[in-house]
Parts: structure tokens; C-alpha cells; sequence
């Protein structure tokens, strides 16, 4: 967490899993983190969002873990435990004090090998999710989001929602969802990364203590499909009663490890203030936007309450997406027209010079501000570990400092291309009392 | 390890905290001033958060900025300025690389002290809290916590009105309104600065005293907090909205003050019921055992006058009435039975042991470090919380839940697809 480069050590146990350590003395916290390569994009057809559900059937009791002893087994030493899924990922983790750590190795190695899937957990799992995709589906901005993601991919798994489709959630059964956690969950398809107030070489020896047992298995099989460049614009309006407008454009973006990714990144911060990298930490602030593109020409001419834009770091091409949310009263037609001219400029212009070196300013504190703790010190390495590779993450700051203008315009025509969009409008109708 | 913060008073009344850190090359700042929702006038509601969307849209003399200028230093330096309206506090919140410090500190100080609230800024936040409104109106968790509110805190309360206001209200607000507002609140004795992060204490305080010291204002008179009463009987109010897919719960009491010598054994017994782990007891009930929630917990939020203790859940529209009823069980077994000594321990030790986490970023001690000073807890606040959270005793514990959650005394209300009749 200072500028001096950090001391991070990189091993693989003899079963595969990759291991992370970082020391970091500023506290006496320890946070470790279990990623898995298995996302929604490793789900098919019936067995959408697997990978969610099967995170949430992982903090239901171990072998050694009984069922009533989860509750607290963590909070017993302050700590905070949690997880998510995405389209690439599964992640679970634990930050605590440091004394803690060897409960946390237990507790992920545990999660790893010994998960018992109770049927009768596995139900009443199914109504928490499906409760999950209700209070999702009660926010028209998430909806569109859904709807727009659906329609940009024709072929590709990333076009279905993490959480799944419904009827997927109301008929996948206990061996579905067991089978994927046996398939997944090994230790060569896993990254276990530790960051904070540890020593490298005990904290490792433990490392091998808890996982150096679990035998690996068959490599993880992955879809091979690869989504067709689109050829014309796709729309999707959705009509429904609400009280709000919102137009979203999301365009086919390069994958992280992709030269482009970091020029379309500042791209993103002219447009929309920029966000940095941690999925985990970036969002909860907004981004410095007031002086962005977007901004000016929707939010200050009073066309627009809010406007974002999204890049995230993926595996594999996802979308760079622009939201919208259209001030009381204004046509989404007018908001789409001055939205796509902004976009329709930059692509014909490019960057100034000055906006380059704004941006690059913006995004070296972000970056900075990202790094506030032992918790998101460690999500970003395991995450770029686990969507590319960690060293991509060290290089991040040269990778952003080395972009030019030119880059940039380069980025901008390959990806602001009409034919390679989809734009969603929510057009509220008026709601029937 | 004990925080040991600073703190110094301007003799003009300012108050500075100070807090050195080293975990990154940088600075939080967070700006409170006593002028949160409750200095709304009662024709006015909403006023404050009006004023808090427009305050940094421009600073007067003595250093007149526009607001694109002001826009342009904040986003140059990566800087996103959040301003945040409780009930008593107008807080302006940021981070900033150290080597920035001095210049954005002396922004802020502009901003608080002489906003030049541009007619043309005004207009354009009005629209977007007009458009904010809608959006509440279309969200049942907002819509559910904001009846609960008004239900509670009735009869125009400070508390039980929305911090946004209502639209008429709020295009009908002009610039003298919102000035006369600033003028009327905004002053030097209403201010308290904490800067924390990798900058020395003496270099934070002499900066403080550049941005601040010439503010001269007298104090403004205080405002009353009336008292409140508990409710004498259940209470019910559905919201229909039926184009929405799932509905949310709000069911809730009023409780006691923040000065209240019981806060602590409160603070605990509601960590038990519905907060440690996922959700506590009514986690266990409503989302483990029965799978009928995402989401359920309980947060309780002492205040100068008597806070809420507020539960909330996100349901099936076909499971509300069981989940309220689950509820209601889960309360009468608690009044009834009372919490055991393992989970009165085991809420302490998670609240102590938490301590280092919830104290580890810049912004974190900031905020820590702001409640503190707003309710008089002392510099060594920090290091005497362990020992208030661990002498809090069963009894004590059990006599919160007495005193506060009553079934027959709870306001209920359900906001979404549903349209039975609620018990």
C-alpha cells in the first residue's frame, strides 16, 4: 500500500493451485481470497446461473464444517466473510484479524473439497435466488442491462445473466448443481491469494498444510465459441410501467489482455470520468465526471440525471457499455441523438491531448485509491490472475502512462462502430393505479 | 492500537480533527456541518438536499470559480466530491492524492463557506432531484422505508420526512431560498474538519487554518428535536405496485436517543437479531431456514432524538404475509425468551474484534472520527468501545428487546405486488 513496489510472492502447490502472497503491514489484517475459473460463461444451455447458485450452496456446511456451525465461524475473530460470481469468476473471501488466517485456509480449504450440498439446502437455496432475480428484475436500469448484454451476444455465453434464466433456476436439480461444484472446484482451476499482516513463508507452509491434500482433476472443460463480429446494429425496446427512461449503447470491447483495452480505458474515462479496475471497490464511489464529454453534453444541458460508462477487465471480449438515465420529461429519442453524436465526434476526432493527460491523471489516483486495504489489494490480484494474468495487473499503471492519442483514435474506430452496437431503450408507460 | 487523533478548535469555532496514516499516499477529507434535512423550514422540505446538489457548483469571492472551473480541479486531480445529507449533517466527503492536499482542502473551504449557487446550476439539479423522486417512486424498498419513516416519526417530524422533499416543493424552491437556507445554518461553530491519511497532523491543522480561519459568522440558533412517542398499537399500510416482480417489507419501532446509557446493550441485541452473520435470527428464519428472502435484516440508528429500529426484506409477493408473520415470531420469541449468553458473546466479540477492519481505511477513520465528535464520545472513543460493547450484560441486552420490539406495537409496511391484508 506504499509506493515502494510490493514484496508478493507467486507459487503452485504440486496439485496446481496457483498461490499469491503479499505481506502488508499496515494493519493487523489479514484478507485471503479463493478465486475459481468458473463464471457464467462456462455455463450451457439448462444450467444457467450453475456458478451462482453453487456459490451460494458453498457457505452451507462442509464435511468438517458442520451446518450449524457456520454461522459465526468467522465472525468470532471480527472478520467479514462474502463472495461473488461473474461472467468469468467465482470468488469467496474472508478478512480478518491476522491471527485468523489459519481459520480462513480451513475454512477455504473446506469450501474447496468437502461442500455436502444437502437437497433439502438446495431447495430452499432455489427461493433465494429466485428472489435475487425478482429484486433485480424490480430495477428497470438492471433489466435493460440484462436485456441489452442478451442481445449484443448471438452466440457467445457471456450474453446470459449471471443469475440465470428463470425457468433454468426452477428445474436445475441438486446432481446439476453438485456436479458442477465437483467439476470446478479443484485446486488447478483456483487461485488462493493472501494479502496482509502474515509472513510469506509461514503463511505458505499453512497454504500447503490445508490444500497440499486435495488431488487435482481433469482440466475444466471450457466452450470453445467464439461470438461472430456483428454485422449491423441491434436495438431492444422494453415497454413497461415505470416512471423513468433509460437508453443504454453497448458496443463488443477487447478482452484485458488485449493492446487495445488500455486506450479504450481512457477512452471511457473522457467520456465518463474514469472508474478504475476493482470491481470490488471502484463503483461505490462515482467517478470525477463533471468535466467528461458525456456529462457535459447530457447531464449539464439537462437531458440526462446521470451518465456512466463500463469497461471491465474480462477474459474474454465483453462490451464497453454508455448508461443513461433521461431527465423527467425528456425523449429518449433526444437523449440516444446526443448521445451517439458525442460518440460519433469522438470516433471521427479523437482525444485532445489535454483529455489524455487528464485521464491518465484521473486513473493514476483511482488506482491509488483503490488500493485502501488489505481486502482490495488482494481482490485485484486474484482477479487478474484468475481473468489474465497478475503480472498484467503490476504493469497496469505503465500500460495506462504509455497510451497515446493516437491509440486511442485507433481503439475508438475499431469499437464505436455502428455495426457494433446494440442500444436498449426502457420507455416507461405510465403506471395504472 | 489506539487511533489517538487530534483535535483542535479555530477561534472561530472550527473544529479539526487529524488522524496520520501511512497505508497509501493519500488523503481523506470529510466536512461536517450541523445542517443536515432537520433545518429544513416545514415549507421547505427538502431544501437541504437541494442545497447539497448545488453547493459545489461554483464558489464566490473570495476566489470566484464557475462551476465548469470547479469541475475542472476536482476531475483533474481524480477527485469525486460526494455530498451526503443525513438529519443533521450536510457532509462533504473526498479523497485526494497527499501532494494535492493543500489546494483541494482551500476548494472545499470555498465551497462550504461561499457557494456561489449559479441560477442556471440550480435549475439543472432541480431537474435531476425531480427525476430522483420518480425514480423513488418506482422503487418499492424506497417507497417501503419511506412510509415506515413517515409512520413513525408523524406529524411533520424532522425524521419522518424525505430528505429529497416532494416535487412541488421542490420547483418551487428559488436561489434566495436556498441561499437564505445557507446563510441561516451554514457557520464556523457548525463545522468540524477531519482530515485523515498520509499527511503530518501539523500540516493538516496549519492548512485547515488557512481554508477556515478568516470564516467569521455568529452561531445560528438551535433547533428543536422533538421528542417522540413510542406507538401504542400495530400498525399496517400497504403500497400496491403492481408492475413490480417482488415486494419489500419495512417494519419497524421507534427506539431511544444516541445519549441513551442503554445504546450499547441496544446496539447488541439488534446486531443478534438481525445483523451478525447473514442477517441474524431473522436471517437464520426468513433466509436459511425458510429461503424466502434475499435479503432480511434489522439496523438501528440512535439519534439526537429517539431513532428507528427498522427491518427490512425483500420477499416473493406470495410470501409476504408469511414473512411478516415470521417476523412477528421471531420478535415475540426474543422478547419472550431473550437472546442466550452465546449470542450476546458472540455479537461482542464480533463488534470488538471488528474494530481493526471497520478502522482501516482513511475514509473509515474519517467517518469514525465525525460520529465521535457529533455525539461527544471523546478522542479515546476508539478505545473505550471495547469495553462499553463488553459490559453490556444479558439482562440489559434482554430488556432492549422488551423495550423496544413489540409486534403489537410494530409499524408494518409492504411495498410491491401484493394485495392481501396484512395482520
Amino acid at each position: 500500500m506504499t509506493d515502494a513496489p510490493a514484496a508478493r510472492r507467486s507459487a503452485n502447490l504440486d496439485n496446481g493451485l496457483k498461490v499469491l502472497i503479499q505481506e502488508e503491514h499496515t494493519a493487523p489484517l489479514a484478507s485471503v481470497w479463493c478465486w475459481y475459473k468458473a463464471g457464467s460463461k462456462d455455463e450451457g444451455p439448462g444450467l444457467t446461473g450453475v456458478s451462482h447458485w453453487v456459490e451460494h450452496m458453498n457457505f452451507k456446511g462442509t464435511t468438517n464444517i458442520p451446518r450449524d456451525q457456520v454461522k459465526g465461524i468467522i465472525e468470532q475473530f471480527g472478520g467479514s466473510w462474502n463472495g461473488y460470481t461473474w461472467i468469468d469468476q467465482t470468488t469467496y473471501l474472508e478478512t480478518a484479524t491476522r491471527d485468523a488466517l489459519d481459520r480462513m485456509l480451513f475454512i477455504e480449504s473446506e469450501r474447496m473439497a468437502n461442500c455436502l450440498y444437502h437437497p433439502d439446502d438446495c431447495e430452499s437455496e432455489r427461493t433465494v435466488i429466485i428472489s435475487e432475480l425478482q429484486g433485480g428484475e424490480n430495477d428497470p436500469d438492471q433489466l435493460l442491462d440484462q436485456e441489452v448484454t442478451a442481445t449484443a451476444f448471438k452466440a457467445h455465453p457471456y450474453g446470459h445473466p449471471t443469475i440465470g434464466w428463470l425457468s433454468d433456476l426452477q428445474t436445475m436439480t441438486r446432481d446439476d448443481l453438485y456436479g458442477y461444484y465437483r467439476r470446478c472446484y479443484l485446486p488447478n482451476n483456483a487461485t488462493l491469494v493472501i494479502v496482509g499482516d502474515v509472513d510469506t513463508d509461514a503463511a505458505l507452509r499453512r497454504v500447503e498444510h490445508y490444500f497440499g491434500g486435495i488431488p487435482a482433476g481433469a482440466a475444466v472443460p471450457r466452450l470453445k465459441t467464439i461470438e461472430p463480429e456483428q454485422t449491423g446494429e441491434r436495438r431492444v425496446t422494453i415497454r413497461k410501467e415505470g416512471t423513468t427512461a433509460y437508453f443504454k449503447a453497448a458496443y463488443h470491447a477487447p478482452a484485458v489482455a488485449d493492446p487495445q483495452f488500455f486506450p479504450l480505458l481512457v477512452l471511457d474515462a473522457v467520456l465518463t470520468g474514469a472508474k478504475g479496475l476493482n470491481l470490488w471497490s471502484s463503483f461505490r464511489v462515482a467517478p470525477p465526471q463533471r468535466s467528461a464529454r458525456l456529462y457535459r453534453a447530457l447531464v449539464d444541458r439537462r437531458l440526462a440525471s446521470s451518465v456512466s460508462g463500463s469497461l471491465l477487465p474480462t477474459a474474454q471480449p465483453f462490451l464497453y457499455t454508455v448508461s443513461v438515465t433521461a431527465m423527467d420529461g425528456v425523449p429518449l429519442s433526444t437523449v440516444e441523438e446526443v448521445t451517439l453524436a458525442e460518440l460519433d465526434r469522438v470516433a471521427q476526432s479523437g482525444i485532445t491531448p489535454a483529455e489524455l493527460a487528464k485521464a491518465k491523471a484521473q486513473l493514476k489516483a483511482r488506482m491509488v485509491f483503490d488500493n485502501d486495504s488489505v481486502t482490495n489489494i488482494a481482490h485485484q490480484l486474484g482477479y487478474f490472475e484468475t481473468v489474465a494474468a497478475v503480472d498484467l495487473f503490476t504493469s497496469v499503471p505503465a500500460r495506462i502512462a504509455a497510451v497515446t492519442v493516437e491509440e486511442v483514435a485507433d481503439a475508438v474506430r475499431a469499437v464505436l462502430r455502428t455495426s457494433n452496437r446494440t442500444l436498449g431503450w426502457f420507455a416507461p408507460d405510465a403506471i395504472r393505479r | 492500537m489506539a487511533l489517538a487523533p487530534t483535535r483542535t478548535t479555530l477561534d472561530n469555532g472550527v473544529v479539526v480533527l487529524g488522524k496520520q496514516t501511512r497505508t497509501t499516499p493519500a488523503v481523506a477529507i470529510n466536512l461536517a456541518v450541523r445542517a443536515g434535512s432537520y433545518a429544513d423550514p416545514a415549507d421547505a422540505v427538502g431544501a437541504s438536499w437541494l442545497l447539497s446538489r448545488v453547493i459545489d457548483r461554483g464558489t464566490a469571492a473570495p476566489t470566484p470559480r464557475s462551476a465548469d472551473a470547479v469541475a475542472e480541479e476536482l476531475d483533474a486531480r481524480g477527485i469525486t466530491l460526494t455530498t451526503l445529507v443525513t438529519r443533521h449533517l450536510m457532509s462533504f466527503v473526498c479523497t485526494c492524492l497527499a501532494e494535492d492536499f493543500e489546494p483541494v482542502l482551500a476548494l472545499l473551504a470555498d465551497i462550504v463557506t461561499t457557494p456561489a449557487l449559479p441560477e442556471r446550476e440550480l435549475a439543472t439539479r432541480q431537474a435531476e432531484v425531480v427525476t430522483a423522486i420518480r425514480q423513488d417512486e418506482d422503487n418499492p424498498a424506497v417507497r417501503a422505508s419511506e412510509a415506515l419513516m413517515a409512520l413513525l416519526y408523524p406529524d411533520g417530524h424532522p425524521y419522518g420526512r424525505p430528505t429529497k422533499g416532494t416535487i412541488p416543493v421542490v420547483e418551487s424552491l428559488t436561489r434566495a431560498r436556498i441561499a437564505a437556507l445557507h446563510a441561516a445554518r451554514f457557520a464556523p461553530d457548525q463545522l468540524s474538519v477531519a482530515i485523515v491519511g498520509d499527511v503530518e497532523v501539523a500540516r493538516g491543522r496549519d492548512a485547515a487554518a488557512r481554508a477556515f480561519g478568516a470564516w467569521r459568522k455568529p452561531s445560528p440558533p438551535p433547533i428543536p428535536v422533538p421528542r417522540v412517542a413510542p406507538a401504542r398499537e400495530r400498525r399496517r399500510l400497504v403500497i400496491p405496485m403492481m408492475n413490480k416482480t417482488q415486494a419489500d417489507i419495512a417494519y419497524g419501532f421507534t427506539t431511544i436517543t444516541r445519549a441513551d446509557p442503554e445504546y450499547y446493550a441496544f446496539w447488541l441485541m439488534n446486531n443478534a437479531l438481525g445483523q451478525y452473520a447473514i442477517g441474524g435470527r431473522l436471517g437464520d428464519s426468513i433466509r436459511e431456514r425458510q429461503g424466502m428472502a434475499y435479503y432480511v435484516s434489522s439496523s438501528f440508528d440512535a439519534n439526537v432524538a429517539e431513532g428507528p429500529l427498522a427491518i427490512r426484506a425483500g420477499v416473493s409477493p406470495a410470501n409476504v404475509d408469511r414473512a411478516v408473520a415470521s417476523i412477528d415470531e421471531e420478535l415475540a420469541r426474543l422478547r419472550r425468551e431473550g437472546l442466550t449468553a452465546k449470542e450476546l458473546d458472540e455479537s461482542q466479540r464480533y463488534l470488538v474484534g471488528s474494530m481493526p477492519r471497520a478502522l482501516e481505511t482513511n475514509g473509515a477513520i474519517a467517518n469514525f472520527l465525525q460520529n465521535a465528535e457529533f455525539f461527544g464520545l471523546g478522542l479515546d472513543y476508539d478505545e473505550r468501545l471495547p469495553d462499553l460493547l463488553r459490559r453490556v450484560t444479558l439482562d440489559a441486552a434482554n430488556a432492549a428487546a422488551r423495550r423496544a420490539v413489540d409486534p403489537e406495537r410494530a409499524t408494518v409496511v409492504v411495498a410491491g405486488p401484493y394485495s392481501g391484508t396484512l395482520r
